[in-house]
C-alpha cells in the first residue's frame, strides 16, 4: 500500500516541527542565559568577597564595601511577616470556599479573589505609602512600641520608632498581596478532594471542621505546602510593594518597627544611578542570589505540586 | 445507648469556633483587598483630566500636566512584547501539546517554563539590562521590550500548551485520516479549535505586562519627554507611577493615582475579558 504523500508536505512537516520546537527550547534558554548571565555580571563581587558578599553586614558603595546580609535578612524576615499572616487567613477563606459559602458566593468571591491576584504590584505599593503608611505611624507602632514593647523576650520585635516605614509594614503589604495568590491555590487544591471521601467522613457525623482538618488537610497536605511555597517565590521576588514601605535602610535587628532593606529594593533603588564598576557588579550579584534562592523555592513547590497530580490519578 | 454529651459539645464548640474564624478570615482578606481597590478609584477619580492624554510629565512643581509619554510608551513596549513572545509563545505551547505530550524533552521545557512564569520580575530585569549592554545599546524600548517579551512567553506557553491538550484526540486523527499534513493539522484544526482558550492566555499576558515596573526600572528606565524612538530611553505606564509616586510633590502625586487608577482598570477589564472568552466558550462547547 502506498500511502500518498506530498514531497513539500513532508519537508514542511519537518520544518514546522524543527520551528516549534526551537522555540521552544528557546524559553530554556532563557532561564540558562539569565542565570549566566547573573553570575557573569557578579563575577567581580564575588571574585573579591567570596562568601563574604553573602555574610557581610556593610553595604557601602561609597567605600567599596558590599556585604548582602542586611538586604537578605530583610528579604526573608519580610516574606516570613507575608506568609505568617495570610497563610491562616488564606486557609480559612478556601474553607469558607470549599466547605461553607453557598455556591452563588463561591463564584463571586472566587473570582473577586483571582481578580484581585491580578492587580499591579505597584498600586499595592502606593496603598501602603500613602495609606497604611501613616495609619500605621500614627495610631498602632506608638501603641505597639508602649505596650507590647514591654513584654519580655517578645517584646523586642515590638519596639521602632513610630515613622510608619520598616520591615512589619512591608510585611504586611506582602500579606495582602500573597493572599490572593495562596488562598487560589489552596481553594484549587481543596476542591480535589474526592466528594465521596468528604461525605462519608460527614456521614458518620464529623462536623465541618473535621471534614476539612482530618479528612482534606491530611489527603492535600503536600499540595498545600506547594502552594505555600509558590506564595513565598512570590514574596520573594516581590519589588515595588516592598520597596515603597521598607524604609531603605540598611540594619539588621529583631525590632519589626525599624526601618529595613530587601534584595529588590536595594536592586530597585540603587542600579540606575549605579557606577558600572563593582557597585553594578554587586547589585547583579545581589540578582543572583535572589534567583537563586527563588529557583529553589520554586523547585521545592513543582515537587510538592507535581506529587498531589500524581496521587490524584490513583482511585 | 451511651452517648457522650460532654464530647458532642465539645465538638460542636469547635466546629463552630472554626466557622466563625474562617467567616472572619474571608471578611478581612475581602476588607483590605476592597480597601485597595476604593482608595485607587477614589482618588484616581478625583485626579483624572484630558490633560492626562495630551500632555507629558511635568517636571515637578508644575500645576498641569499629564502621562501621554506613558501611555505611549506603554503601549509600543507591551505591543511589541505581545507582538514577538504571543506567536513564540503559541509555537513552544505547539511543541508541547502535540511532539512533546510525554517524555523527557516535554516535560524538561515545561519545568524550566513554570520557574520562569513565576520567576522574580527585577530578575529578568537585570537579565535583560545585561544582556542589552554587552550587546552594545543602553537604557532603551528595546531592552524594555525584550524584558517584558521574557514574561510574555512562559505565560502563552504554558495556557497553548494546556488548552491544546483539551482538544478532542478523535479531532486530531480525523484530520491526519483524511491526509492533511500534520503541520496544517496542528496550525488551521487543532489551534483553531484551541483559538478562545489561546486567546485567554494572551490577554492574561498582557494584563500582567501592562502593570510590570520592576523589569522596565533599569531597562526603559523612563524618560519625562515624549518619543517615539524605541532606541532611546522610554516612559510607561507604571515605571512613571513608581517616580510620581515617590516624590513628596502633591501634583505629582495626583498624576499618580491618576495614572494607577487608568493601569488598574485597564488590568482588571483585560482579566475579566479573559474569564468571559473562555467561559462563553465552555458553555458553547458544553
Amino acid at each position: 500500500m502506498h500511502a500518498i504523500v506530498n514531497a513539500s508536505d513532508q519537508r514542511n512537516d519537518w520544518l514546522f516541527k524543527i520551528l516549534v520546537a526551537a522555540l521552544a527550547w528557546s524559553a530554556f534558554a532563557l532561564l540558562l542565559g539569565a542565570a549566566l548571565t547573573m553570575a557573569w555580571g557578579g563575577r567581580a563581587v564575588f571574585a573579591q568577597f567570596g562568601f563574604g558578599f553573602i555574610t557581610g553586614q556593610v553595604w557601602d558603595p561609597v567605600m567599596g564595601e558590599y556585604g548582602a546580609l542586611a538586604a537578605i535578612y530583610g528579604t526573608l524576615v519580610t516574606s516570613a511577616i507575608a506568609l505568617l499572616l495570610a497563610v491562616p487567613i488564606g486557609f480559612g477563606i478556601a474553607l469558607f470556599l470549599t466547605e461553607l459559602a453557598p455556591s452563588w458566593m463561591r463564584t463571586w468571591v472566587g473570582t473577586a479573589i483571582e481578580l484581585l491576584a491580578g492587580i499591579p504590584s505597584i498600586i499595592y505599593g502606593m496603598w501602603g505609602i500613602f495609606v497604611l503608611v501613616p495609619l500605621l505611624g500614627e495610631h498602632v507602632y506608638p501603641w505597639m512600641d508602649e505596650h507590647m514593647g514591654a513584654i519580655p523576650i517578645i517584646g523586642a520585635v515590638f519596639k521602632g520608632p513610630p515613622i510608619g516605614v520598616g520591615f512589619l509594614t512591608a510585611g504586611v503589604v506582602l500579606a495582602i498581596m500573597v493572599l490572593p495568590f495562596i488562598t487560589a491555590i489552596m481553594r484549587d487544591v481543596f476542591l480535589t478532594v474526592p466528594q465521596r471521601l468528604k461525605e462519608s467522613a460527614y456521614a458518620l457525623g464529623s462536623t465541618t471542621f473535621e471534614v476539612v482538618w482530618d479528612i482534606v488537610l491530611p489527603y492535600t497536605r503536600g499540595a498545600v505546602v506547594g502552594g505555600i511555597f509558590l506564595g513565598l517565590g512570590r514574596a520573594l521576588g516581590e519589588t515595588m510593594a516592598v520597596t515603597f514601605v521598607i524604609g531603605s535602610t540598611y540594619q539588621i535587628t529583631a525590632a519589626m518597627l525599624e526601618p529595613g532593606h530587601s534584595i529588590t529594593a536595594v536592586i530597585a533603588n540603587e542600579f540606575a544611578e549605579a557606577d558600572p564598576g563593582m557597585h553594578r557588579s554587586a547589585l547583579i550579584a545581589l540578582g543572583f542570589v535572589l534567583f537563586a534562592v527563588s529557583f529553589v523555592v520554586l523547585l521545592l513547590a513543582k515537587l510538592m505540586l507535581r506529587k498531589l497530580n500524581r496521587d490524584a490519578g490513583t482511585p | 445507648m451511651n452517648i457522650n454529651h460532654g464530647l458532642i459539645k465539645r465538638r460542636q464548640i469547635v466546629n463552630g469556633l472554626a466557622i466563625a474564624l474562617s467567616s472572619l478570615a474571608t471578611a478581612v482578606g475581602l476588607f483590605f483587598l476592597f480597601w485597595i481597590l476604593y482608595t485607587t478609584f477614589t482618588r484616581g477619580i478625583d485626579a483624572m483630566s484630558w490633560n492626562l492624554f495630551t500632555m507629558v510629565t511635568p517636571p515637578a512643581g508644575a500645576t498641569e500636566g499629564g502621562i501621554a509619554n506613558a501611555l505611549v510608551g506603554s503601549l509600543m513596549m507591551c505591543g511589541l512584547a505581545l507582538l514577538v513572545g504571543a506567536p513564540a509563545g503559541i509555537a513552544a505551547g505547539i511543541y508541547l501539546a502535540e511532539y512533546a505530550k510525554l517524555g523527557k524533552a516535554g516535560s524538561v521545557i515545561r519545568f524550566v517554563n513554570d520557574i520562569l512564569l513565576s520567576a522574580p520580575s527585577i530578575v529578568l530585569g537585570l537579565f535583560a539590562f545585561s544582556l542589552v549592554t554587552a550587546l552594545g545599546g543602553g537604557f532603551s524600548g528595546w531592552a524594555g521590550a525584550f524584558a517584558l517579551m521574557m514574561i510574555v512567553l512562559p505565560v502563552v506557553v504554558r495556557t497553548t500548551d494546556e488548552m491544546m491538550r483539551l482538544q478532542p484526540k478523535q479531532l486530531r486523527e480525523a484530520s491526519l485520516s483524511l491526509g492533511i499534513p500534520l503541520w496544517k493539522v496542528n496550525t488551521q484544526i487543532l489551534l483553531r479549535a484551541a483559538l478562545p482558550g489561546v486567546t485567554t492566555g494572551v490577554l492574561l499576558a498582557l494584563a500582567r505586562i501592562s502593570g510590570e515596573t520592576a523589569p522596565l526600572l533599569f531597562t526603559a528606565l523612563g524618560n519625562s519627554f515624549f518619543t517615539l524612538n524605541m532606541g532611546e530611553a522610554m516612559e510607561s505606564v507604571p515605571t512613571s507611577i513608581a517616580k510620581l509616586a515617590m516624590n513628596p510633590d502633591e501634583f505629582w502625586n495626583k498624576l499618580a493615582w491618576a495614572a494607577a487608577f487608568l493601569m488598574t482598570s485597564f488590568v482588571l477589564l483585560i482579566s475579566v475579558l479573559a474569564r468571559i472568552i473562555l467561559r462563553t466558550n465552555k458553555a458553547a462547547n458544553d
